[in-house]
């Protein structure tokens, strides 16, 4: 475009005004539109407004779900490990410390489930409009950090009754937080990309999260002899750094770094492989 | 002037099957991953050989406040061109530059929850077309008002009635003031009355300087709101240029009406190896080939197709479309001397007689096709494979009587009528007429 006032200029206002999009076949690899992003980011905040208005419409109980069933994995992981199996969960109490690995864990799975399902689960938006389509996994995962929030009232009123106190350590709760936003995003991205493609993800996604719950320390104590290969798995910086901020212990600083790499390498792999999928999605889902 | 649309050389190849791959389990891609490499390369091929140009080397241009037509047989790539345009589906080849907002009407509701209430919807619904939230609040009271909606707005969707529904999504869409609205006329679900709207919502946002492109079967509906129109066939355009002049063309070319068709090479014709096309006539009772017939004659449709292989109990069967797109009927072969039965390798003629007095008048476009219906096998469909006008004369022995103007519906059936004298008035009319006069 010229910067010049052009004769042409002055009697088209209407069409120079407006910006130039420009809708070709991409030759390159990826492409990510961080100008598209930014000016649909008001849809963000819709969709996972949506999920959350949503989510409890036309249950009796309504968002006490989301404390529920946490609240009931706790109790009976109680009933068999700590009583009936005898698991040792060091000075923190066997219920708080089962449920301060629940809550993160639940938002994990949750998230991811919500977010792998989000695209198939939604055709008929993929199909008859344009938008980054990105913001269907990530609004799945966003709504469930309302859940989340909810869970933690329980857990401030475990925390009371058991009697723990304050400590500086609670300041490190926000990085923990987003550290498994940002992980549940790379997952769930992913999966619902592939999803699009291979239904197989629907059925494979459930069984996928239920071993990677069993791989993570939610309702047992890392074991110290496993330590490094426990590492690998994101999860286990996030969960033991979760604990270690609300219960005052000095967090495991290699644990929560290692942590930190894996969620950014699988969050940047998943963005690619999300763009490198998309255009696509119309034409296949 | 600047053109607010321009397209250059715009292509979209799809792969014919690539909704089976699409579904293929990850097994299947696994497993042919683990063979040979030349089976991949086989599968290569086999892929190149099944795919297909839904638009090819498109090129025009469109200036802001035109509004243009954009007509062509099913399947000539008219809504492909719409879904590149409105950027649902990425191009294969070629360029799209376009200056500002589009909308399309065939987005409408798209995104509607039902469990959300009637206002949150409308929030939702904006987003999702691409509205900012201050401008949805801006507008709030006037779409309400426009969907006529106002009792209900805090009543989730799904308790709305469809009128009512339809009339929400619609005024969302109807609000967005694009700067470019796309319209799909065969996809604008919704009775007589919503289409109506649709078409005075797009004369008004002509009327506006906005650009509008509409894709439609509706030959005098493209003339009256279109001083332009593109003709598409094969992905192509073979036509530009003012309404009149491009419908008329179309009309009379044979892409319009084609009585006859012929696929000389069998190996290319529609089918596969049980059983392929040969030919789709339509004739007079007569058995002259003719694409105009008369509303009060007889007509025949036939297919003359080969059976290459003795495997299968082959049903033909036609499928008939009015202009409008609308499903008129289907009939399939009803001869009760190929019930069950496998037809023998041979060239075979099925011919199904449609009686005078049935068919609406206006063009029908007639997809030919041979299926096994025990297992729900479709052999081939050829779209759009022939199409005719039937024509009502005013002559006052059809249905239509001695009425001129226009008479809606898919058929005009001759019915029995007759009338007769239930209750005769107590006096004679003349006896009457005596005595008002008194």
């Amino acid at each position: 475009m010229t910067t010049t006032l052009s004769p042409e200029k002055l009697h088209a206002p209407q069409v120079t005004d407006q910006p130039l999009v420009v809708v070709e076949a991409h030759k390159s690899w990826v492409r990510i539109n961080l100008k598209d992003l930014w000016a649909y980011r008001e849809l963000l905040y819709f969709l996972m407004w949506r999920d959350v208005k949503v989510r409890y419409k036309q249950t009796a109980l309504g968002a006490a779900w989301a404390i529920l069933q946490p609240l009931l994995l706790m109790l009976i992981f109680n009933f068999f490990f700590a009583r009936l199996a005898g698991i040792s969960s060091g000075n923190v109490p066997y219920p708080l410390f089962a449920y301060a690995g629940l809550l993160p864990w639940t938002f994990f799975a949750n998230a991811v489930t919500g977010s792998g399902n989000s695209l198939v689960g939604s055709t008929n938006l993929i199909t008859k409009v344009y938008f980054p389509r990105m913001f269907i996994p990530a609004a799945a995962v966003g709504a469930g950090l309302v859940d989340l929030a909810i869970a933690f009232v329980l857990l401030i009123g475990l925390m009371v009754y058991y009697g723990v106190g304050l400590h500086l350590s609670l300041a490190l709760l926000p990085v923990v937080i987003i550290l498994t936003t940002l992980l549940a995003l790379g997952v769930g991205m992913l999966m619902s990309a592939l999803n699009v493609r291979y239904r197989d993800v629907r059925y494979a996604l459930p069984f996928m999260i239920q071993v990677w719950m069993f791989a993570s320390p939610v309702i047992y104590p890392l074991p110290e002899k496993w330590h490094t290969l426990f590492s690998l798995n994101p999860m286990v910086g996030i969960i033991e750094g979760f604990r270690a901020a609300l219960f005052g212990q000095p967090p495991d600083w290699s644990a929560l770094g290692s942590s930190a790499a894996i969620t950014l390498a699988i969050l940047i792999c998943s963005v690619f492989a999300f763009s490198w999928m998309e255009k696509g999605f119309a034409d296949v889902i | 002037m600047k053109p607010i649309i321009k397209i250059e050389h715009l292509g979209k190849r799809y792969r014919i099957g690539a909704q089976q791959a699409a579904y293929g389990s990850l097994r299947d891609t696994l497993a042919g991953a683990f063979r040979a490499p030349l089976r991949l390369w086989q599968r290569k091929v086999r892929v190149s050989a099944s795919s297909f140009w839904a638009v090819k080397d498109v090129s025009f241009e469109v200036q802001p406040g035109e509004i243009v037509g954009i007509i062509g047989r099913n399947g000539a790539g008219k809504s492909t061109l719409l879904k590149l345009l409105s950027r649902i589906t990425e191009p294969t080849s070629g360029r799209i530059e376009l200056y500002g907002r589009i909308a399309s009407l065939l987005e409408v509701g798209t995104g509607f929850h039902p469990e959300l209430s009637g206002r949150e919807n409308i929030y939702l619904n904006g987003a999702i077309l691409g509205m900012a939230r201050a401008e949805i609040k801006r507008k709030f009271d006037e779409i309400v008002a426009f969907a006529e909606v106002e009792r209900f707005i805090d009543t989730p969707v799904k308790h709305f009635s469809s009128g009512m529904y339809l009339r929400l999504a619609f005024a969302v869409a109807a609000h967005l003031e694009p700067e470019i609205l796309l319209v799909d006329e065969v996809l604008a679900v919704g009775d007589s009355r919503f289409q109506r709207k649709c078409l005075d919502k797009m004369q008004e946002v002509g009327r506006q300087g906005r650009t509008v492109l509409f894709v439609s079967h509706n030959m005098p509906a493209i003339t009256r709101l279109c001083p332009r129109t593109i003709l598409l066939d094969g992905g192509r355009v073979i036509g530009d240029g003012p309404s009149s002049q491009i419908v008329g063309a179309y009309l009379s070319s044979g892409l319009g009406t084609t009585a006859e068709r012929v696929w000389a090479d069998l190996s290319t014709a529609p089918g596969n190896d049980i059983v392929r096309l040969c030919a789709v006539r339509v004739r007079t009772e007569d058995g002259e080939v003719s694409d105009a017939l008369d509303i009060r004659r007889p007509l025949v449709i036939e297919m003359e197709y080969e059976v290459l292989k003795a495997s299968h109990v082959l049903t033909p069967n036609f499928h008939f479309y009015n202009e409008e797109g609308i499903y008129a009927f289907i009939a399939s072969e009803t001869d009760p001397a190929w019930r069950d039965r496998i037809r023998p390798e041979g060239r075979y003629l099925s011919t199904a007689r449609i009686p005078g007095n049935l068919l609406s008048e206006g063009t029908l476009f007639v997809g030919a096709a041979i299926s096994t219906m025990s297992s729900t096998t479709i052999h081939f469909y050829e779209r759009d494979a022939v199409a005719f006008q039937v024509i009502d004369s005013l002559d006052g022995d059809s249905a239509r009587g001695d009425y001129a103007g226009q008479m809606p519906g898919v058929v005009r059936p001759m019915l029995q009528w007759s009338t007769r004298v239930l209750l005769e008035s107590n006096q004679p009319v003349a006896a009457q007429a005596g005595e008002g006069a008194r």
